[in-house]
């Protein structure tokens, strides 16, 4: 089986442009690109079923069938793709709602934990004995 | 007609959350629907695994069509003893939000949800363990993914959305990348199913089986937090409601590793991965404790030894003997019950005192006693003290890591130490924090944590707990939350006393999955 040229291309692009949208902050463009990136794995599907060929339907033609099983798959996975985006659409409005934009945030402490490091802080955890008694730097050099 | 009861712990679920639904109007049928359906999901599992151990593998094929074109659902001894661990740890995770569930969600959230979403999610997990092919599988996955989205978002606050948000579009990309895996290995082999997989993989040019592992191995990865696809769990764990976090910890990670000792043991019995896995086991377990040991927060803290421990499952898989793989499964059941374990007590803590920050918390061992028992003993079986069931865990798997010869193993077995006694560390601090030293007067500490961290050290703190210390005007643990909690410790420390057995049968389990004829001739053998 040699699979055609059209569908292989159409899928890279589709992946690239999928791809490409998922890299952004916004969470409705990173919705648009899984759902390229979905349609793209569809036609992968679609594309290793094999050529096409009579409807899967024992009785009905003579000539060779089409391969049912990656069609049956295809199916499931355009319902979940679909479900899915319908509650990525819904949290991407929940977020616009709360904060008037739907960028996908920095963890908080990821970004507590880079600020003490431009400053060249410790961790709290370290401060073992007796909280707020503890000297600071100046504190020590004396 | 008794294949038949393999069905059951993916059926009944489903059906009672759709019964759930129907009585969205009563919280209390709800309640007694979801807390039967998992009673008899914990009843039909053992007796699933009591026949996969003295019977053989149970499989049937839904709906008459064979396999290979339908969908088989198999329960060996390794996917039953799995069943049986998370639907006894799912049900005790029920019992205990129900204690919760007033004081936690509060009036203006749709409580009526958390029933019928909680019941799918164990219906996913459920289909997951006991999928024979790799299409039910990723169906496995979406399901219990689907419901995880709704339960880690519960309430919409800011907070969860933003946790929430990180979590799905990871999600939403490893299950792209599973299907792609899924149309390749279709496109090599013709089929999905592991049984003929199994057959047909070695017939396959050897760098397309490496391409089809490595898709499957990230994508496993990804949903079992290995280094380095590991960095969302900790974002995104520690936000939701404790009984939530306490069910994903337990089982979702587990159900990615499961997923990697079927695929590395059935289908790519003797592939070249194994000092990769190794790698990859060392790097985890590393990587994540270490980041355990720098945080201040008992939930993160949790998540990261969370990650770290999944390092050890998988040097089990990367040992490839079967006193590896025993390691493997038995540490998998233990760090189910001991990992929910402690992700509850977090969210008594929370619950007693309005925050898991340890820059707060003080002086728990006197003001509550009991609470002080149920977070030391699951946390000395994290870190593998003897005789608990963790040290007899990671002492299987580094005598297997013992068994091979070379550079690499021993520079594991340094570190699988290594990551046990700076678990013992980072628990250790927080039951010095926590429990042990008296509680920090409030307003020095409050200076001093604006002092040294600016404005965003208290906005992080009230962000996370605001919505559940208004709730908390009664400080004295309700026993329907503490009892749940204390079953599982207890559940935790029969794992300890019925080690004997418990070991037996897990080295059983690996023995069968590394023979894998009884696996692949049950599936195939059943209409041939």
């Amino acid at each position: 089986m040699s699979p055609s040229l059209t569908l292989v291309l159409l899928v890279g692009v589709l992946v690239a442009c999928g791809v490409t949208l998922i890299l952004e902050r916004s969470l409705s463009r990173i919705l648009v690109g899984f759902v390229l990136l979905g349609n793209a794995v569809n036609i992968l599907l679609l594309l290793v079923s094999g050529p096409a060929g009579a409807p899967p339907i024992v009785g009905l033609s003579d000539d060779e069938m089409a391969d049912p099983l990656p069609q049956a798959m295809a199916l499931t996975a355009i319902v979940i793709t679909l479900g899915t985006t319908a509650f990525g659409l819904a949290l991407a409005y929940r977020a616009w709602q709360l904060r008037g934009t739907d960028d996908v945030q920095d963890d908080v402490e990821d970004d507590l934990i880079r600020r003490r490091a431009e400053r060249d802080e410790v961790s709290s955890t370290f401060e073992e004995a007796a909280p707020g008694a503890v000297p600071d730097e100046e504190g020590a050099d004396q | 007609m008794i294949d038949q009861v393999v069905l059951l712990p993916v059926i009944m679920p489903l059906l009672g959350a759709g019964l759930c639904l129907v009585l969205g109007r009563s919280a209390a049928a709800q309640r007694l629907v979801s807390v039967i359906v998992l009673a008899l999901v914990v009843a039909v599992a053992g007796f699933l695994l009591h026949r996969a151990d003295t019977v053989g593998p149970q499989s049937v094929d839904v709906g008459g069509w064979p396999a290979g074109i339908g969908i088989s659902l198999v329960a060996d001894r390794l996917s039953a003893l799995l069943l049986l661990v998370s639907a006894v740890v799912t049900l005790c995770v029920l019992l205990y939000s129900l204690g919760q569930g007033v004081a936690e969600y509060g009036r203006a959230t749709p409580l009526s949800v958390f029933h019928p979403t909680f019941l799918v999610l164990s219906a996913g997990v459920s289909n997951a363990f006991l999928s024979a092919d790799l299409f039910n599988l990723f169906v496995g996955f979406e399901i219990l993914l689907v419901s995880s989205y709704v339960l880690i978002t519960l309430g919409g606050t800011d907070a969860r959305v933003r946790a929430g948000t990180i979590y799905i579009v990871v999600s939403l990309l490893s299950s792209v990348l599973f299907l792609v895996a899924i149309a390749c290995v279709y496109a090599a082999c013709g089929t999905v199913n592991f049984a003929e997989l199994a057959l047909r993989m070695p017939d396959v040019a050897l760098p397309v089986q490496h391409v089809l592992q490595l898709l499957l191995l990230s994508v496993f990865a990804i949903k079992a937090a290995v280094f380095p696809m590991s960095a969302w769990l900790p974002d995104s764990y520690p936000t939701a409601p404790a009984p939530v976090t306490a069910v994903f910890a337990g089982l979702l990670t587990k159900v990615g590793v499961y997923a990697i000792i079927r695929t590395q043991t059935l289908i790519f019995p003797d592939s070249g991965m194994n000092d990769l896995l190794m790698w990859a086991a060392i790097l985890t377990m590393l990587i994540g404790i270490l980041g355990a040991v720098a945080q201040s927060d008992i939930k993160r803290l949790l998540s990261f030894t969370l990650v770290s421990h999944i390092g050890y499952m998988l040097l089990g898989v990367a040992v490839g003997t079967e006193l590896g793989l025993t390691g493997s499964i038995f540490y998998v059941a233990h760090h189910i019950t001991v990992q929910t374990t402690l992700f509850l007590v977090a969210g008594l803590i929370e619950y007693r005192s309005g925050t898991t920050s340890l820059d707060k918390l003080g002086g728990l061992a006197r003001a509550a006693p009991v609470l002080a028992v149920m977070f030391f003993v699951p946390a000395m079986n994290l870190a593998g003290i003897p005789p608990l069931s963790g040290f007899l865990g990671k002492l299987a798997l580094v005598q297997a890591t013992a068994d091979l010869s070379g550079f690499l193993p021993a520079l594991a077995i340094g570190v699988a130490i290594a990551t046990s006694l700076l678990t013992l560390w980072a628990v250790a601090k927080a039951w010095n924090r926590a429990f042990w030293q008296p509680a920090p007067e409030e307003s020095v500490d409050r200076d001093h944590t604006d002092s040294l961290h600016g404005h965003g050290r208290p906005a992080a703190g009230d962000l996370r707990t605001s919505d559940i210390v208004e709730a908390v005007e009664d400080t004295r643990l309700p026993r329907s939350m503490a009892v749940p909690t204390l079953l599982l410790v207890v559940v935790g420390l029969a794992l300890t006393v019925l080690a004997g057995p418990l070991f037996a049968l897990t080295e059983r389990a690996a023995a069968e999955t590394l023979d894998r004829s009884p696996y692949v001739e049950t599936v195939l053998g059943s209409e041939r």
